[in-house]
């Protein structure tokens, strides 16, 4: 195995035993990222020299003692995510050159213990879709079959994992973003419970919705991420001041006398035959490994997605709206007055992002406020008494993480509506602040990855991951890895 | 021809007293150099948070007590949402329908009656950055600078029930919450430094009806003096209409200071709609009872109580203890004055007389006078022992505020001291008489004002030496025994 392809784990033994420097494995992605990055187009950016300077550091930190399982780690992250000196894009052209001043708060915490950044990856404009075509940018492809997409919004995060151009990455998730293309990539990701990760310095989409979390090989290593982005936060409002457990601690490998529910309402007919065969069979593996499965009733998520569209919706019009040219970012070069610069300025937005925008004004106009924004705001809280009542019985829940194995380009986005009904899986989980993880959980005949999806209750990150780590150790899925430099686009 | 009814609102926002800004923690220093005092987070810069200061909270809840309100315990921030080039996030972060304060009053006399205006709600915002366009106006502009120096100091909004009834009224309000929120250190409301803002609404209806008549609002008023002279204007403008038939359009007007008139800016009907909806970064404030408690207790003694207690306590007119007690400072100068010199009548003429003269001469607040209440009771002092006369110890106060030296090193480095022994004094009274025959002749013919001019003629030897009283009483006992 090259240390390109290594997991976090892993690299940290040899980190440790001084078997390898972090600029050798440093070294390893760059070739990597040589070698595939021109059919993958996972990255927006690359951060070659400061990469280098990093791991040069990274190495002295190693042999001061630096203990951080981060520590000399190439990790990726995506672009919506502030890095101080490195441009970050949104895959917006409003933001093309756009540096900013400041490192989010999750990537001051990387850099902090001494992880690499290698580069900043591509994403829907803004995060908003969920295939990564909606990059101003370019397209990036899913290492498993070029022909089809990573997902999204943080395709270019999951297809550098998965493809061997980071040892890990950062995504964020505001309805699937990070656990859609993971599935999609067959890697693992986590969005944690709300509050847990401090969103400062991330780009907001809809701030009420938005997570910050890990996208790695296995789930030992997310939660040696997660262990490192975690806690409170004093510029983040709504970070959540509480003591973080050790989440690798949590990995033990006993699920026994845990209940597992398995809802109803996300079995039903839109799922890929598949995908629900690959969830079942998770759940009888679940269960020979002493957890109870049960099934459950979640009633409220059928309004699932019309509710999670117009606040996420509301929150972006809102949220977009800064980008107007003044300050910094894109401004049209010519235009008669303010107001017209404004507008000529914003038409450089892409089509979702207008979109987005456009529904999200009319959800909040006088008059359609009550209608449609306070009654979502209802809903919401109804989707999550569902989750508090299932969890009275269920240590956790799992599900699909999505309907179907990667699609193909174009496939989806002729028809907004359908992509947006692909995240009834997910968005439940961003309405009710829950952490939820993707474990693979098989391939289809195909030879695509299929995602198993673990939610649990706030905060329960650490039965979450037991449960993921117990099925990814007995799951004895055949070893694959996509094989990038042979398939081409076909 | 019908009478009409003058109604008037206010709204009026008032910069909080903060070191730092209401969402990060930028200063908020007035004058500095543009777009020196920003930070990420009040620049609006992608990925920044608002992060709630703690004292602007407590000043606002202040001005809530300070205008008689109740402090709402949950409060909800909403964004209100408009483009700007001077509002960075094309949002404001405001309170929309769970202000922060509500129902609160305050009371103002209007030709000796007590009129009490409702106050609606007072609630917590940021400001804005500043534009500054190169040109005369901004539409013929060639290009706007932009200073964010301001942007996210801390606001108050303060909104008051259509209870004013004329434009005096109505600065006559202002002039009152402007006492009150200095008093309780809520805001410095310097409108020449725009930290205190006034907007009008005013609609005219028959007296007698109860309906409100169309309301135009009022913009771009700079000075108390300019709100109630646009208001006046609006009044005899609505009224010509109203008399001829025609209709109010209800729209938004801007107050030409140079013409003394008003123009329309936009009609209503474009109005903006501002899709306010609560911040999802900012939890519903929640303000404990007991923390409420705390801040009250911070509470200075305030306007009105201050002025009954000084009737009370020290025997003033109402008058005397209405223009004492009109900002804090120059209450508090005159009672750290009073602790050195228990005489009210003198304390309050020498106050209210020499000494604002001279600090309104200089622009100056009781606070920053150079001549100290304990320095002023050291001048009184010797009014008191008949030291020195009024009329000395009035130049002599301006020798204080000029050089800081106290009265009685004044006085003694001078030869001021007041000449009070009757042998002294007989001896210029002698030369005085005999210099004036015809005003002595007077005297002793009944004319009795003459002994005026003869007292000023020994004051005059005496280079305003001699005690006037005892002159006066030894002329007349030598000219009318
Ligand atoms: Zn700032």
């Amino acid at each position: 195995m090259q240390l390109n392809e290594m997991s976090i784990h892993q690299l940290r033994e040899l980190l440790r035993a001084g078997e390898v420097s972090s600029r050798e494995i440093l070294e390893a992605v760059f070739a990597k990222i040589d070698a595939v990055e021109g059919e993958v187009g996972a990255y927006l950016t690359l951060c070659y020299d400061e990469a280098f300077a990093q791991a040069q550091r990274a190495d002295e930190m190693l042999a001061a003692g630096e203990t951080s399982p981060l520590c000399g780690i190439p990790i990726a992250v995506k672009d919506n995510f502030s890095t101080a000196g490195v441009r970050t894009t949104c895959a917006s052209r409003l933001l093309e050159n756009y540096i900013p001043p400041y490192d989010a708060s999750a990537v001051a915490r990387l850099k902090q213990v001494g992880a690499v950044l290698v580069g900043k990856t591509n994403l829907d404009e803004f995060g908003l879709g969920s295939s990564t075509e909606n990059s101003q940018f370019h397209c990036t492809r899913n290492p498993w079959d070029l022909s089809r997409v990573p997902g999204g919004s943080s395709g270019g995060s999951a297809a550098a994992v998965a493809a061997g151009e980071a040892a890990a990455a950062l995504g964020t998730d505001t309805g699937g973003s990070i656990r859609q293309p993971a599935a999609f990539c067959g890697i693992v990701g986590l969005k944690p419970t709300y509050g847990l990760v401090p969103r400062y310095g991330v780009v907001a989409a809809a701030d009420s919705m938005d997570h910050i979390g890990p996208m790695t090989r296995d789930v030992r290593d997310a939660a040696l991420v997660l262990q490192a982005i975690a806690g409170w936060d004093p510029k983040d409002p709504t970070s959540a001041r509480r003591d973080i457990p050790d989440y690798e601690a949590a990995l033990t490998g006993n699920i026994k006398g845990l209940v597992v529910g398995l809802p109803q309402e996300l079995m039903g007919d839109a799922l890929d035959p598949e995908v629900r065969e690959a969830v079942f069979g998770a759940a009888n593996l679940l269960e020979s490994l002493g957890a109870s499965v049960e099934e459950i009733s979640l009633p409220h998520v059928e309004y699932a997605i019309a509710t999670f569209y117009i606040i996420v919706s509301a929150e972006i019009s809102s949220n977009l709206a800064r980008f107007d040219g003044v300050r910094y970012g894109y401004r049209v070069a010519e235009a008669e007055d303010t107001v017209s610069m404004f507008i000529k300025t914003r038409e450089a937005l892409g089509q979702e992002a207008k979109r987005r925008i456009l529904m999200g004004t009319y959800f909040l106009q006088a008059g359609n406020y009550e209608t449609y924004y306070l009654k979502a705001l209802k809903v919401r809280t109804l989707i999550k008494e569902d989750f508090e009542k299932a969890f009275q019985r269920c240590h956790v829940i799992i599900s699909p993480t999505t309907p179907t194995a990667a699609f193909a380009f174009g496939h989806k986005t002729r028809t907004p509506v359908t992509m947006y009904q692909s995240d009834i899986y997910t968005c439940t989980a961003n309405l009710a602040g829950i952490p939820a993880l993707t474990v693979p959980c098989g391939y289809t005949q195909e030879g695509l990855p299929i995602g198993l999806q673990i939610m649990g209750k706030p905060f329960d990150e650490p039965a979450v991951l037991r449960v993921g780590h117990a099925y990814e150790q007995h799951a004895g899925l055949p070893l694959r890895q996509p094989q990038t430099e042979v398939k081409t686009n076909g | 021809m019908a009478d009409w009814e003058v109604v008037i609102g206010l709204e009026v926002h008032a910069e909080l007293l903060t070191k730092s800004k209401v969402f990060c923690g930028c200063s908020t220093e007035f004058g500095a150099e543009p777009n020196s005092q920003v930070c990420p987070i009040c620049m609006g810069l992608p990925g920044t948070l608002p992060l709630l200061n703690k004292r602007a909270v407590e000043l606002a809840v202040k001005a809530g007590l300070a205008l008689q309100c109740r402090i709402n315990q949950f409060s909800v921030f909403a964004r209100k949402q408009y483009f700007y080039p001077d509002l960075v996030k094309a949002y404001q972060i405001s309170q929309d329908d769970l202000p922060l304060c509500s129902d609160g009053y305050v009371e103002l006399l209007v030709d000796d009656t007590v009129r009490r205006i409702g106050i609606n709600r007072v609630h917590l915002e940021e400001e804005a950055g500043k534009s500054i366009h190169a040109g005369e106006d901004i539409m013929s502009a060639a290009y706007s600078l932009l200073d964010y120096n301001r942007a996210g100091i801390g606001l108050i909004e303060i909104v008051t029930e259509p209870d004013i009834r004329s434009p005096e009224e109505a600065r006559l309000f202002l002039e009152k919450l402007r006492q009150l929120l200095q008093y309780a250190e809520v805001s410095d409301c310097k409108m020449e430094e725009g930290s205190l803002r006034c907007d009008a609404n005013i609609s005219l209806r028959p007296k007698g009806s109860s309906a409100f008549g169309v309301k135009c609002e009022i913009k771009n008023l700079n000075s108390f003096r300019a709100v109630q002279r646009a208001l006046e204007f609006e009044v005899e403008r609505q009224k010509a209409l109203l008399e001829a038939g025609e209709a109010v359009v209800p729209e938004t007007r801007h107050w030409d200071e140079a013409q003394g008139m008003t123009f329309s800016m936009r009609s209503k009907a474009e109005a903006a709609d501002y899709r306010y909806f609560p911040d999802p970064n900012l939890y519903p404030l929640e303000v404990e009872p007991s923390w409420v408690e705390a801040i009250r207790a911070e509470l200075p003694e305030l306007p009105d109580a201050r002025r009954d207690r000084f009737m009370e306590e020290y025997g003033l007119s109402m008058y005397a203890a209405e223009v004492l007690t009109s900002s804090r400072d120059l209450a508090d100068y005159f009672e750290e004055c009073m602790e050195q010199i228990k005489d009210p009548k003198l304390v309050s003429n020498w106050v209210m007389g020499e000494v604002q003269r001279w600090l309104k001469a200089h622009g100056l607040e009781a606070a920053d006078s150079p001549v100290s209440p304990k320095d002023l009771a050291g001048l009184l002092q010797l009014i008191q022992a008949n030291a020195i006369s009024n009329l000395v110890a009035k130049d002599v106060l301006e020798e204080m505020f000029a050089t800081g030296k106290s009265a009685q090193t004044i006085v003694d480095d001078k030869g001021l001291r007041q000449i009070s022994d009757d042998d002294s004094l007989e001896a210029m009274i002698a030369e005085v008489l005999e210099a004036n025959p015809g005003p002595v002749a007077d005297v002793k013919a009944g004319k009795t004002k003459a002994i005026g001019f003869l007292v000023g003629q020994v004051m005059k030897a005496s280079k305003g030496k001699a005690n006037p009283q005892r002159v006066n009483e030894l002329i007349r006992q030598k000219l009318q025994d």
